[in-house]
């Protein structure tokens, strides 16, 4: 009855995610923040990260919108605790090329548990909100970066 | 007797499979379907008298004028208007708000006066108000909603003062569907010396408007929404009025003589009429109306209500539904907006598509009633004149998977 692209976006893994959000919470002592929003359909995080020195020490984010974003940004920031900032730059590009369609993208292993969300990539007017929380991790990179300074070769 | 079945074969683009399953459009209050009539004279016009309007007098030209001014006639008829002079053309109900608002709000509103609305409007009745009043320091006041999404007329006396300069109200949400008593809310207006606009782009498009009887001063609504083409609306307004107003746009077709340094106006409806305007979009709208009288909007009426009683009774079968807006018919056109359960309504919407049905998911353009009851986002089906019953299991059906899913 349920048809199997439906199976293939709707996994346990992403309502397990939008059920029970991992790093849901306000970050007292986050060193950026970026607020993402998609006025189209009301998505909207806002993704709070401490930065030290080369890595991400903690990653947390608050909002509300449909199962796709909210799982997605969960399953982002589970990934990004003492994540280096080059890795998890590169992870936000890879994810991207998944949801873009890029199948080596799809069976790349560093993706991990994110790869659930590969059957979002079938349905074009879904990818903005898989995409929400990874937009607003590049847009706080690029902004941390642009203010440490430096470490932006490495990161382009 | 109405028979849906016959009115959906009208429409070809109801016709067709999407996601390997009969289409079932419950989208309408964004926008309709069009009918053949419409295409046809759509294609007619385009092919054999296209020609600009009032400027030729060769053949093509006259037709296209005479096929231009007598849609203006037409859709004068559909809302009662008594002189067909005051319906001017637009682009759509937002762009006939937003003249309004600069072409007689600019030279009308000052600081301390007071500009009404509510909090049920879609935004294309709030934001040229709220930029109005930013120019002219003028106040923007909101008449409130209560739980079920129906304006708070209560207090009405004591929020119209002599500083109400315009109220600004729509005659049927787009969120909720409610139905709101404008000639009501016109008459309190009126009588503070306030001008009342209605936007009427969810009103006119079930039923014949009566501009004279609901007494405003404006009213706004599309041709899309009401089985016309997109990008043709109608500004509607009293005559007095109109020819006090500066124009809104300049350019060609509004001027009567144009010298160095100033310039005198055509009269109305011209004067607010600058540029070639949408001629094929007017002629379409000109027969969508006729289309829908042909059909009987008596008829059309009463098919929406059997189909909203049915729609209602099914959907509050589902488990874990919430439905916005007021519970009683009467006071509710052919909108139902609704969440289910945890389910976001963009992943109900992706899983009706799934089944080939279309709602619509999100804020729906009215995001002060979203905050109104707490939500970011609601599902919403929207019928017409072509829903019929089986339109409506599709969509319970539809339902049962999304519980399937998320349940």
């Amino acid at each position: 009855m349920e048809s199997p692209q439906l199976s293939s976006l709707y996994q346990q893994l992403i309502l397990e995610h939008y059920r029970n959000p991992r790093n849901k919470a306000e970050l007292d002592e986050k060193t950026v923040e970026i607020h993402m929003a998609n006025p189209v359909c009301g998505d909207e995080i806002r993704l709070q990260l401490r930065i030290e020195g080369d890595h991400i020490a903690e990653a947390k984010f608050v909002g509300s919108g449909c199962s796709i974003s909210q799982a997605a940004v969960s399953m982002m920031t589970t990934r990004l605790q003492g994540a280096n900032l080059v890795e998890a730059d590169a992870l936000a590009k890879r994810f991207t090329e998944m949801m873009h369609g890029d199948e080596t993208a799809a069976k790349d292993k560093t993706l991990g548990d994110l790869r659930a969300l590969e059957g979002v990539s079938k349905f074009p007017v879904r990818i903005k909100c898989a995409l929400l929380g990874f937009d607003a991790l590049q847009e706080a990179l690029k902004k941390e970066v642009g203010e440490v300074g430096g470490v932006g070769g490495d990161l382009n | 007797m109405y028979d849906p079945v016959r009115v959906r074969r009208d429409f070809p683009a109801l016709d067709q499979n999407v996601n390997g399953k009969p289409l079932v459009y419950l989208d309408n209050a964004a926008t309709s379907q069009k009918p053949r009539a419409v295409l046809d004279v759509l294609d007619a016009y385009y092919k054999r008298d296209n020609a600009n309007v009032h400027r030729g007098i060769h053949q093509l030209s006259q037709r296209a004028t005479v096929a231009y001014e007598a849609a203006r006639s037409k859709v004068a008829g559909w809302i009662h208007a008594p002189d067909e002079s005051e319906v001017i053309w637009t682009r759509g109900t937002t762009e006939a708000i937003n003249l309004v608002a600069i072409a007689w709000g600019l030279d009308n509103l000052s600081e301390g006066d007071e500009i009404l609305i509510s909090v049920l409007e879609h935004h294309s009745n709030i934001i040229p108000w709220q930029i109005l009043a930013a120019r002219t320091k003028a106040t923007l006041r909101y008449l409130e909603i209560d739980d079920e999404g129906r304006l708070v007329l209560d207090d009405l006396e004591s929020v119209l003062t002599d500083r109400t300069k315009m109220v600004a109200i729509s005659d049927v949400s787009n969120s909720l569907g409610t139905i709101n008593p404008v000639k009501e809310i016109t008459r309190a207006a009126h009588a503070v010396g306030a001008i009342v606009l209605v936007d009427g782009a969810q009103g006119a498009v079930h039923t014949r408007v009566d501009v004279q009887d609901l007494g405003c001063d404006f009213y706004a609504f599309s041709g899309h929404k009401l089985c016309g083409p997109t990008g043709i609306g109608v500004l509607w307004g009293r005559k007095e009025l109109l020819e006090t107003m500066s124009p809104f746009q300049g350019g060609g077709e509004m001027i009567h003589i144009v010298d160095r340094d100033e310039s005198s106006w055509a009269s109305v409806p011209h004067k607010f009429e600058a540029g070639t305007p949408n001629i094929a979009g007017a002629i379409g709208m000109g027969a969508a109306v006729d289309y829908l009288s042909n059909l009987g909007v008596e008829h059309i009426e009463a098919h929406e209500k059997e189909i909203m009683a049915y729609a209602m009774g099914r959907l509050l079968e589902v488990p874990d539904i919430r439905i916005y807006g007021p519970s009683s018919l009467e006071e509710r056109s052919a909108v139902i907006s609704f969440t289910l359960g945890d389910a976001h309504p963009h992943d109900i919407s992706t899983i009706l598509d799934m089944d080939g049905v279309a709602v619509r998911a999100g804020h729906h353009c009215a995001q002060l009633v979203m905050k109104h009851f707490g939500v970011s986002a609601t599902a919403r089906a929207s019928f017409y004149l072509y829903t019929t019953k089986e339109d409506v299991d599709r969509l319970v059906d539809g339902l049962g998977q999304v519980t399937t899913i998320f349940g």
